[in-house]
């Protein structure tokens, strides 16, 4: 089976998708492609159904925050891997802070329940049609998320570390 | 190290009279005698630390010597509960629970820098100083401390043990202490 390069994988992404896909980059030979939000659950399943790229294995789903990007603070990042190619695509999907609602990959991926569960946790994503959208790494009385930019680095309760002891 | 038999030392007898074929003393002191030589620890192990305190059991640093010879893993029959490492906020009631299980007389030492005041992981996820949940006694500064910080750890709980009033447990002071960490 010949080697797909990433000439072909933007060009077969391109001819699949259109202008679904845009911003598409090449950092560190790892091809990076926007999509919306809408668009992305039909996408991921095209990848995972199409002949020739096969791209059947979601590695990670992570959420990531920019508050200067204004109207697309939050996002979520998409890794699918083609173990049949050994080909590697990341997807990224950008959307308002005040309307972080992105539709579930667990119909189509069982390991997204884990990693959807963890966004939420961290960043407040919520997955509109998630099975059990609840806290999974931190206490559950938590109720901030701490993986925002807003979110304080160091403990605000902590009596005794005055900043003339740190130089600051 | 030498291993001849010279280097053995006994404990002292506690003040009391002394005559022929009778030895006279307060029970505090024959009870706290027998605490010191015999505190069980608990070992609540998490992290690096937990790993420091495996070579004080271990033959070299020899934690036995001091009457500690059952590590015991159950709250029961424990008199010490020892907290090594990082106790991140989600391990909290865990920490609690295990100490409330325990019964008086119990004391608590906080090993390394993350048991006393959560060391470098000053974060959202780690409880910062085990002693915003339960009462501590002896606090090991370390990072992680050696055998011989944590022996000393042992040897100060040691001196409150065979120092302490039998009474202590019942005073108001201590109910106070207690009630203010919201154990019954």
């Amino acid at each position: 089976m010949a080697e797909i390069t990433n000439e072909q994988l933007v060009a077969r992404l391109q001819e699949k998708f259109g202008e679904q896909v845009f911003d598409i980059q090449e950092p560190y030979g790892l091809v990076t492609v926007t999509t919306t939000r809408e668009n992305i659950i039909p996408m991921l399943q095209a990848l995972y159904e199409d002949d020739l790229l096969q791209m059947q294995f979601l590695t990670t789903l992570c959420g990531m925050h920019f508050p200067d990007n204004k109207g697309q603070e939050l996002g979520v990042v998409y890794h699918v891997h083609s173990l049949q190619n050994n080909l590697r695509l990341r997807i990224k999907i950008f959307f308002p802070e005040d309307d972080a609602v992105v539709p579930t990959a667990t119909e189509l991926y069982q390991t997204a329940n884990w990693m959807e569960r963890e966004t939420f946790d961290f960043y407040g994503i919520r997955f509109e049609g998630h099975p059990n959208l609840i806290r999974i790494l931190n206490v559950e009385e938590m109720e901030a998320f701490p993986m925002r930019k807003e979110f304080p680095l160091e403990d605000q309760t902590r009596e005794d570390k005055i900043n003339t002891f740190f130089g600051r | 190290m030498t291993d001849n038999k010279t280097d053995i030392t006994t404990v002292n007898a506690p003040e009391g009279v002394e005559g022929s074929g009778f030895f006279a003393t307060s029970l505090e002191k024959v009870v706290g005698l027998a605490r010191k030589h015999s505190l069980w620890p608990l070992p609540f192990a998490t992290s690096c630390c937990g790993i420091e305190y495996m070579a004080t059991m271990g033959a070299h640093y020899d934690i036995s010597r001091f009457g500690s010879e059952r590590p015991s893993f159950s709250p029961r029959q424990a008199d010490l509960l020892m907290v090594m490492g990082t106790i991140a906020k989600k391990m909290g009631p865990v920490v609690k629970q295990v100490y409330e299980q325990m019964a008086e007389p119990r004391w608590v030492i906080a090993v390394g820098a993350c048991a006393t005041s959560g060391g470098i992981f000053d974060s959202y996820s780690v409880l910062q100083g085990i002693d915003r949940i339960i009462p501590v006694d002896v606090y090991v500064p370390g990072c992680p401390p050696r055998p011989e910080q944590i022996l000393d750890g042992l040897m100060r709980i040691q001196d409150l043990a065979e120092n302490e009033s039998l009474r202590r447990r019942n005073s108001p002071e201590y109910e106070a202490l207690l009630s203010s960490y919201n154990i019954k």
